[in-house]
């Protein structure tokens, strides 16, 4: 329980944990967005090229960052597999038949198989560097600015943000609760990691049943001293922390945006520039023709 | 059998920032029969240490040998982890909120079901541990936990342990969050279990003159270590390396320093307040050549001042001397010797601060 790393903020000093959150939070949304668009192997090669040279600059360990793609393996796989068996665009590589259902492997479908799982893993690796470089206070606070101009079609953004940030603070805290209650359960001879998947649901009972309890004491509890310091969500109030834009702040996000420009470039305007060779199954795009001009000319 | 812990070494998250160091290089014996008090700050590893007794955390290095079990970071052979925790029970800080099922009666049988006891037997245990903690059986089997008092529901998650009848009996701050009753109720309930139930009895706590009313041997954590491991008596001969940790000392022993920095010496061995108050009449007997019962049990600073302080002694301690018939004026007497008593500045030095210690130990009795 207290290992889980995805979402956790990794406490150390670099250049990236001090960009501004806002700017962080629209990069990231950016990143995700552009993500979508990568169509050549090479704009990924660039992108994962990237992602490394930002962790390394955040101080984050790659063995933690990656950790948090680890619990999203089989999701990863999984999807992959799917991709492969029911994308029947493309050259058939291999077909086989299952009752009436024809199942054809197409080069295409690879392809696609792996471009998802490369897209898959660059959209978990990217936003967890915003959450393991961004706390969850500057987090909520970056997005309460950043949602701001809702307020003028009357959504409460400020109560929003206050609720996210305490549902994020009260993480640890359940984390914690969770890890106790277990352990007392376990203390009463409490089986709670095997027999099969219904015998565990039920085995979690005694765990899940005190976890509530406390959980509505806590929520409560907290109503309560907010109440009593009369704290009041829609009034004016001033903040602890206000946010201040740095010239480097602005720089990366240029430096950014530049980024996501090549990546738009690379899809809708430079692989229409000049006619893709056949390379079999192998899917060139973008860039990648480029790339593989060069490696022909230096070949000769 | 005695439970032999060796080396026991555990860090939390280790390789990562949040590493921390919670048991460095462990080494007890808990033999039986021991009633082992546990003093140590938050955070001094003291909890994590009773957790592991319990094989609820794996040794990351050392080993633990415990009834016949050894609990060491080898993968095998696999322990026996449900004989070791119907032989070692734990009851944990807040216990009441493990408190899970919709009858007393069924929560605290879960505990002896885990076991894989007969149904008759599992029924025997839960009447039998439910009356052991002073709650009406008939009265509160069927009622739900939750509607249960703070003390009450305490004392239902202690009974869920009891049931399972531990030979070893461990207890994280009992009497945590609790009114003085309540914790009066579950100090005697401890004590009970001890001479009934598990033998063996290991209590964590942060409050010292609790610990001291019962442990007969105390084990000082601080910053993942052991400090000291010794006779409850012994103890506070460090009551200064004590103090420096920033741990506690029972009132008594205080006292004891207090009266010793002014030439007056009770000797070690006192600790709890009854000690006290028998060093002092003692003392005060052999001084006085008076003979005052030292087993008189509960000590009334007015009769004494009354009863055996000469008239020169209670002015220079602005004690008042009343007819102790008048009732009225009695009261008030009472309430100022209790002042002035500490507050007077007159000469007489050693019977005032005798006096003064007595008044402690009153509050203390209180």
């Amino acid at each position: 329980m207290r290992d889980i790393s995805f979402g956790q903020y990794y406490p150390v000093k670099s250049f990236i944990h001090s960009i501004d959150a806002r700017i962080k939070i629209l990069v990231t949304l950016l990143y995700m967005v552009s993500v979508f668009f990568i169509v050549s192997y090479t704009a990924f090669f660039c992108m994962f090229t990237l992602l490394t040279i930002i962790i390394a600059i955040s101080h984050v360990p790659y063995r933690i960052v990656l950790r948090s793609i680890k619990g999203l393996l089989f999701l990863l796989i999984f999807t992959a597999i799917i991709n492969i068996f029911f994308t029947s665009s493309g050259n058939s590589l291999l077909s086989f038949n299952i009752g009436k259902l024809v199942i054809s492997i197409t080069d295409q479908g690879i392809n696609f198989a792996i471009k998802m799982a490369l897209r898959f893993s660059l959209l978990v690796l990217g936003s967890s560097i915003l959450t393991f470089t961004t706390t969850p206070t500057e987090l909520t606070d970056a997005l309460e600015v950043l949602l701001k101009p809702l307020t003028y079609i009357k959504i409460p953004v400020h109560d929003l943000a206050i609720i996210m940030s305490i549902a994020l603070r009260f993480i640890p805290g359940l984390m914690e609760e969770t890890d106790k209650i277990m352990m007392a359960q376990k203390a009463r001879g409490a089986n709670l990691d095997s027999g099969n998947f219904f015998k565990k649901i039920k085995a979690m009972l005694p765990v899940l049943i005190p976890l509530f309890v406390s959980a509505f004491r806590r929520a409560d509890e907290l109503a309560d001293a907010l109440d009593a310091r009369c704290y009041n969500a829609s009034n004016k109030r001033t903040k602890m922390k206000v946010f201040k834009l740095k010239a480097t702040d602005l720089i990366s996000f240029f430096v950014f945006v530049a980024l996501v420009v090549l990546i738009f470039l690379d899809k809708y305007y430079i692989g229409a520039m000049v006619p893709s060779p056949d390379l079999g199954g192998f899917d060139v795009q973008g860039l990648d023709i480029f790339v593989y001009n060069l490696i022909k000319s230096i070949s000769g | 059998m005695p439970i032999v812990i060796k080396n026991l070494t555990f860090t939390y998250s280790a390789k990562t920032p949040y590493e921390k160091k919670a048991l460095d290089n462990i080494n007890l014996q808990i033999n039986e029969g021991d009633f082992l008090g546990i003093i140590g700050h938050t955070g001094s590893g003291k909890s994590t240490f009773i957790q592991h007794i319990n094989g609820l955390i794996k040794p990351q290095e050392g080993e633990i040998e415990i009834f016949d079990l050894k609990l060491t970071p080898a993968k095998r052979p696999k322990v026996d982890l449900r004989a070791l925790r119907s032989g070692v029970g734990m009851v944990f800080q807040y216990p009441e909120y493990q408190l899970f099922a919709d009858t007393v009666e069924k929560d605290v049988a879960f505990g002896p079901k885990n076991l894989g006891l007969s149904a008759d037997e599992v029924a025997k245990r839960v009447k039998n541990a439910i009356e052991i903690v002073g709650l009406d059986y008939e009265a509160v089997k069927d009622r739900a936990p939750f509607e249960l008092s703070g003390g009450q529901k305490r004392r239902v998650a202690i009974a869920g342990i009891i049931a399972m009848q531990p030979k070893m009996l461990i207890l994280d701050e009992p009497t945590a969050g609790l009114d003085p009753f309540g914790k009066e109720q579950i100090l005697n309930l401890i004590k009970y279990l001890k001479t009934h139930c598990s033998p063996t009895i290991v209590v964590i706590s942060h409050d010292i003159d609790e610990i001291t009313r019962f442990a007969n041997r105390i084990v000082v954590f601080n910053d993942s270590h052991i400090v000291y491991d010794e006779p409850m008596q012994q103890l506070f001969k460090h009551s200064e390396h004590l103090q420096e940790m920033g741990l506690d000392i029972p009132r008594a022993v205080k006292v004891v320093n207090a009266l010793r920095e002014r030439g007056i010496d009770l000797g070690d061995e006192i600790v709890t307040a009854e000690d006290l108050l028998k060093a002092i009449i003692t003392r005060y007997n052999a001084t006085h050549s008076t003979n005052i019962d030292e087993n008189a049990g509960v000590f009334d600073m007015y009769d004494f001042s009354q009863k055996w302080l000469t008239s020169e002694e209670r002015e220079a301690l602005g004690l008042i001397t009343v007819p102790k018939d008048d009732t009225n004026v009695d009261n008030k007497a009472r309430k100022s010797t209790k002042k002035f008593g500490l507050k007077s500045e007159k000469k007489n030095k050693s019977i005032k601060k005798e006096a003064a210690s007595k008044n402690k130990v009153k509050e203390d009795e209180e």
